[in-house]
C-alpha cells in the first residue's frame, strides 16, 4: 500500500493524501463533521487541487464500495469456477432420525452418498473435520459437501435410514 | 411596557424588519459578486449612520444589545472552531510564522498610530486592527475557492489559529488598558487578567471534555439553550473580573468539546449570522461617513504596506512546507483579508477615554479595504506568482 500522509488542517478536519503508482497526487478531505471530499491535485502544480468532490456519507460509501468491490467481484467469479457442480448443504438430524447415536462409520456416509461432512455443529459447539468415529446426536446439523444428488440420497438416509 | 402590539412596538417592528430585509439583500448581493458581505454591512452602517436615510431611533436599544451579542456569539463560534489538540498542533507546526506575522502586520499600525501623534495606546489599537486577517473571510474564501484540500492550506489556518491564541492575550491586555487606570494599577490588572485567562485555557484544555459531557443532550433545544446560557453568564462575569466579555465568549467556546462542541457550533451558526451583521452595521452606524474621508489616505497607505506584509508571511510560511511559488502566492494573498475581529478591536475601544477619536474611521475604512480587495488580489495569485517569477510557476 501506498504511504498515506495525515495533515490536520484546524477548523476544517484532517487531510489524508498520497501519490499514485503513476506519480498523480490524491487525497481525502475529512471534515469535522464526517462529510468528505475527494481531492486530485493538479500535475503542473502539484500543491493545487484540480478537482474537488464533495461526498456525504453515502456517496462516499458507494465509491468505496466501486473501488474495493472490484476486488471481491473478481475474487468471487473466480472461485464459483473453481467449485461449479459443487454443492454445500446444512441438514438437520430430527430426532425421530434413525440416525440418531450412530457414528458417521456406521452409517457409511460417504460409501452411500459421496458426501463428506466437513462439520457437525452442536448446539453453540462446532466439531470441524469430524471423524468416522463421531456419533450424531438430535438436533446436529451437519455440513456437507458433495454433488447435489449426494445431498438428497444424505437427505434420505437422515429421514430414514 | 404592555405586551400587545401598540403603536410604538410596531413602529419598532418595522424598523428592525426593514434592517434586516435591508442586510438581507446586502448580503444576497455579497453573494452575487462572490465577496464577504461584513464590508456591505458596515457601508449601511456609515450611510444610515450619516443621516442620509431616516435614521433608526425605534429600534436603537434592540440593535446596542444585539451588537454587543454578536460579538460574544462571533468570538465563542471562534473558540468553538478549534480543539486543544488543533491549537497545540498549530502552536507546534506554525509558531515561527505566527511570530513573524504579528511581528510584520501589528508594527505598520502601531507605527503608523504614532506617526499620527495618537497616545501609545490608540497606536497598539490600530495594531491589532491590521495584525488580526479575518478567519470568517479567509475560510469562507478557502471554501469557495476549493482550496480547502490544497497543500499550502495547513500553513494559512495554522497562522489563523495562532492569531486567535493571540487575541485571547491581547484583548484582555487592551481592555484593562482602556480602563484608563494609572500604570501601576494597570500593570496589576494585566497581570491579573491575563492569569485568569491563562488558568481558564489549562482548565478547558484538560477538563474541557467532562465539563462538555455536562452540556451534552440529545436534545438540541436543551444545549442551545444552555449555551448561549453560558456564553452570556460567563461575558457578563469576565466584564465584571475587567477581562474583556469577548474574550469570556472565546474562552467558553475553546472549553466546549467533543460532541457538544460539534452541535453547538452548528445551532449557534445561525444566531451568530444574525447577531454578527447587526454588530457590523452598529460599528458603522457610530461613525460619520465624513470623518472617512480624511483617514481614507491612512487607510489606503496601511493596506497596501500590510497586504504586503501579510503575502511575504504565507509566502515565508508556505515555503517552509516545501510548497512552491505558485502555492506561496496563494497563501500570503489569502490571507491579506481583515474583518471581524479588526472590528472588534476597533469597537472595544469606540468611545473610551484616551482612544484617539480617528480610530474607529480608520479602522472601518481599513476594513473595507482589505476585504474586499483581498479575497479579489487571490483570485489572480496563480498568474501573479507567474509574473513574479517567471518560468518557475509550477
Amino acid at each position: 500500500m501506498s504511504e498515506v500522509r495525515e495533515t490536520p488542517l484546524p477548523g476544517v478536519g484532517i487531510r489524508y493524501d498520497f501519490v499514485t503508482r503513476s506519480g498523480a497526487r490524491l487525497g481525502v478531505l475529512v471534515h469535522h463533521g464526517g462529510r468528505r471530499s475527494l481531492l486530485v491535485y493538479s500535475v503542473e502544480d502539484p500543491d493545487a487541487c484540480r478537482v474537488t468532490v464533495e461526498l456525504d456519507g453515502e456517496d462516499a460509501l458507494t465509491l468505496a464500495e466501486l473501488l474495493g468491490a472490484a476486488h471481491i467481484g473478481q475474487a468471487l467469479a473466480a472461485m464459483q469456477q473453481e467449485v461449479q457442480g459443487l454443492a454445500i448443504d446444512w441438514l438437520t438430524v430430527a430426532p425421530s432420525s434413525p440416525a440418531v447415536g450412530h457414528s458417521l462409520a456406521e452409517l457409511a456416509v460417504h460409501t452411500r452418498t459421496g458426501v463428506s461432512v466437513v462439520a457437525v455443529l452442536r448446539g453453540t459447539e462446532t466439531i470441524p473435520a469430524p471423524g468416522a468415529e463421531a456419533r450424531l446426536q438430535a438436533g446436529d446439523t451437519i455440513v456437507g459437501v458433495g454433488t447435489a444428488e449426494g445431498m438428497q440420497r444424505l437427505y434420505a438416509l437422515l429421514e430414514s435410514g | 411596557m404592555s405586551l400587545g402590539a401598540g403603536p410604538a412596538p410596531a413602529g419598532t417592528l418595522v424598523e428592525l424588519g426593514a434592517v434586516f430585509l435591508g442586510l438581507g439583500i446586502l448580503a444576497r448581493l455579497a453573494r452575487r459578486v462572490a465577496l464577504s458581505p461584513i464590508p456591505l454591512y458596515l457601508l449601511a452602517g456609515l450611510v444610515i449612520g450619516s443621516g442620509r436615510v431616516p435614521s433608526l431611533r425605534l429600534s436603537e436599544e434592540f440593535i446596542t444589545t444585539a451588537a454587543e451579542l454578536g460579538v460574544l456569539l462571533l468570538l465563542f463560534a471562534l473558540g468553538l472552531e478549534y480543539s486543544g489538540d488543533e491549537l497545540s498542533g498549530a502552536l507546534r507546526s506554525q509558531f515561527p510564522a505566527g511570530l513573524l506575522d504579528a511581528a510584520c502586520n501589528f508594527t505598520p499600525g502601531f507605527v503608523a498610530g504614532l506617526a499620527l501623534g495618537w497616545s501609545a495606546l490608540s497606536a497598539a489599537l490600530l495594531g491589532g486592527v491590521t495584525y488580526i486577517s479575518s478567519s470568517g473571510v479567509i475560510s469562507k474564501l478557502l471554501t469557495d475557492l476549493g482550496r480547502l484540500g490544497n497543500r499550502e492550506t495547513p500553513s494559512v489556518l495554522g497562522i489563523l489559529v495562532i492569531e486567535d491564541l493571540a487575541m485571547a492575550v491581547y484583548l484582555p491586555v487592551v481592555s484593562v488598558l482602556l480602563l484608563g487606570e494609572d500604570m501601576e494599577d494597570a500593570g496589576l490588572a494585566v497581570l491579573l487578567a491575563l492569569g485568569a485567562v491563562t488558568a481558564f485555557l489549562v482548565l478547558a484544555l484538560r477538563y474541557g471534555e467532562r465539563v462538555s459531557e455536562l452540556f451534552h443532550s440529545r436534545s438540541d433545544e436543551v444545549l442551545l439553550l444552555m449555551t448561549v446560557g453560558v456564553v452570556l453568564l460567563v461575558g457578563g462575569v469576565a466584564i465584571r473580573l475587567q477581562v474583556s466579555a469577548a474574550i469570556g465568549a472565546f474562552l467558553v467556546g475553546i472549553g466546549l468539546s467533543g460532541p457538544a462542541r460539534d452541535r453547538a457550533a452548528e445551532l449557534v451558526e445561525p444566531l451568530r449570522t444574525l447577531f454578527a451583521a447587526t454588530f457590523f452595521l452598529f460599528f458603522g452606524l457610530q461613525i460619520d461617513a465624513a470623518d472617512l474621508v480624511p483617514v481614507v489616505g491612512v487607510a489606503a497607505a496601511l493596506g497596501v504596506v500590510t497586504a504586503v506584509t501579510k503575502v511575504g508571511v504565507g509566502w515565508w510560511a508556505a515555503a517552509r512546507s516545501g510548497i512552491s511559488t505558485r502555492g506561496r502566492m496563494r497563501a500570503g494573498t489569502a490571507l491579506i483579508a481583515r474583518g471581524e475581529f479588526s472590528i472588534v478591536i476597533a469597537g472595544l475601544a469606540a468611545g473610551a477615554a484616551g482612544v484617539h477619536p480617528d480610530l474607529g474611521p480608520t479602522a472601518a475604512a481599513y476594513v473595507l479595504l482589505t476585504a474586499v480587495v483581498g479575497p479579489v488580489v487571490t483570485r489572480f495569485a496563480d498568474p501573479l506568482a507567474d509574473r513574479l517569477v517567471p518560468g518557475r510557476g509550477a
